[in-house]
């Protein structure tokens, strides 16, 4: 009896030592994920439909709450006046910024997209994650940085792709790292500074965009067909709203979402 | 002192939770790739937790020899060495959960033999004092049922419920815990002297039911802040230790006959 309790025991240790994760991301792609196909297609600039949008808030804009960060010196003297939450911003003409629109549906099937080569980068300033929200292709290499003289861990958590928790100590090498799957959106912690997030739109196709300060998007490219259009919000990320929308060859079209406070 | 210090843990373990740091470090056994991390942040919650699992796992390995040497009954000996037993398992538990990036799963077996560990060396030293009866059954009832709130309350904390089965759980525990408790009051009021764990299970049950209403309360008045809030922090971690002794005072009062006078040793 007390064999198999040695036995057990030893087993569980030895699982532990060698079950991963823990410190080392999982960049290779899988099985299932989008593969990175050559003569894949890129956007049709010239002849492709054009989506412009405005995501707007209904309502009273709340005010941006203050960022405790108190707790950590090198965070507070970042910044020259308190830092405020980016989780809804909201501005002079009712735009809601950072919101993530992409197309869900309605391309091609058999159609796959050339990941850009170029990485997609995130830096770590003043105990923040800049940009807040970014699109990113599945495959394409994502470069986390720190730019800060203090640590950070980096922790996603997708629910499609697999997660990984990285620390990433001042002055230390970029993370890199490839979301294999598309996922919209994959937030992104920090669990030594609680109040950093970020959020990831995974996609398999290059036809998203991130709304900026007044609110606004576009989309670019796209091929002639009917899509359905969906704005993601992190401040409402379990409600997104998906919209059917119909372009032709260098269409421009306008597609707007409400956000109701 | 063992179960002062698991309690400590308990609520170290809370703070982690409540500050969202429990990744802070993302290794283990070591931190950081060392034996002490850069102490900053969410990082100073989880190293001060395993600093103390530590502590606690070397003690209740004292407690355990120790009691091998001294104490008689052999049922209070093999207790030790449970206790010991689920002081490690909660430590490899941990380690898992940091290994595996925090499954919701283990992180509420994580928190739920943590209420073990405490509910053994709660035990431990009652027995030490004398109690070890066949006890009251409705007191047996009401640790039990205050072990699955606690269960019930880990998963609310992860995320993995919502928060109504936690509060249906507290209907009930409450109504167990007060059955169990004045049951043995009553029995006693004749002779004039109230019997210490029936009093300390009804107090510990009532400021429960207090503090869970504030957590909530605060949680919810809070929820469009920025978390976690210091005041959202402590009154949950509040009401995690206050759930602990009163699974505490459940135990004391299920080990002692009649619900008020410890068996002799």
């Amino acid at each position: 009896m007390r064999k198999i309790w040695i036995t057990a025991g030893v087993a569980c240790v030895l699982t532990l030592a060698g079950c991963g994760g823990g410190e080392k991301p999982a960049p290779k792609a899988d099985a299932g994920a989008t593969p990175a196909a050559s003569g894949a297609a890129t956007p049709d600039m010239d002849n492709g439909a054009t989506i412009t949008g405005k995501v707007i808030f209904d309502g009273t804009a709340p005010a941006r709450k203050t960022l405790d960060m108190s707790a950590v010196p090198a965070c507070t003297a970042a910044h020259k006046t308190p830092a405020k939450s980016e989780e809804l911003i909201v501005g002079a003409d009712k735009g809601v910024k950072n919101a993530f629109v992409w197309i869900k549906s309605g391309l091609p099937a058999d159609k796959t997209w050339a990941v850009p080569t170029t990485a997609v980068a995130i830096t770590q300033e003043g105990c923040m994650y800049t940009p807040h929200v970014v699109g990113i292709m599945a495959g394409q290499n994502l470069d986390i940085k720190n730019g800060d003289p203090t640590n950070h861990n980096i922790h996603p958590m997708p629910k499609v792709n697999a997660d990984f928790n990285q620390s990433q100590p001042p002055g230390a090498a970029d993370i890199e790292h490839v979301f294999p799957r598309e996922e919209v959106l994959v937030p992104v912690k920090c669990n030594i500074h609680p109040w950093m997030r970020a959020y990831i739109g995974v996609v398999s196709h290059p036809f998203y965009a991130v709304t900026g300060d007044d609110g606004t998007y576009t989309i670019k490219g796209l091929p002639p067909g009917t899509y359905t259009i969906e704005m993601v919000h992190e401040h409402w990320l379990d409600q997104p709203q998906d919209q059917t929308i119909t372009v032709g060859a260098k269409d421009n079209k306008t597609q707007d979402f409400t956000l109701k406070g | 002192m063992v179960a002062a210090c698991t309690l400590a843990l308990v609520t170290a373990g809370g703070l982690v939770t409540s500050n969202d740091a429990a990744l802070a470090v993302p290794d283990w056994p070591l931190n950081w790739g060392r034996l002490v991390p850069p102490l900053e942040g969410g990082i100073r919650f989880e190293f001060a937790h395993r600093v103390l699992a530590l502590l606690v796992a070397a003690l209740t390995a004292w407690l355990a020899v120790w009691m091998q040497r001294r104490e008689p009954r052999p049922w209070m000996r093999r207790l030790a060495w449970w206790a010991f037993a689920a002081v490690v398992a909660q430590a490899l538990l941990g380690g898992a959960l940091v290994k595996l990036i925090d499954p919701k799963v283990l992180a509420i077996a994580h928190a739920s033999l943590a209420e073990i560990c405490f509910g053994l060396t709660v035990a431990i030293v009652a027995g030490y004092y004398g109690a070890g009866g066949a006890g009251n059954w409705v007191a047996r009832l009401a640790a039990a049922v205050l072990f699955l709130q606690a269960v019930l309350g880990a998963a609310v904390r992860h995320g993995a419920l919502g928060v109504a089965p936690h509060i249906v759980g507290a209907v009930i525990a409450a109504g167990v815990a007060m059955w169990a408790s004045l049951g043995v009051m009553m029995k006693h009021l004749d002779q004039g002297e109230m019997p210490r764990p029936a009093v300390a299970l009804l107090v510990f049950t009532a400021v429960q039911i207090f503090s869970g209403l504030a957590a909530y309360s605060v949680r919810a008045a809070s929820v469009q802040d920025p978390q976690p809030m210091p005041l959202t922090v402590w009154t949950t971690v509040a009401h995690l230790v206050i759930g602990a002794g009163t699974l505490g005072a459940a135990i004391v009062l299920a080990m002692t006959s009649e619900g008020g006078k410890p068996t002799s040793r």
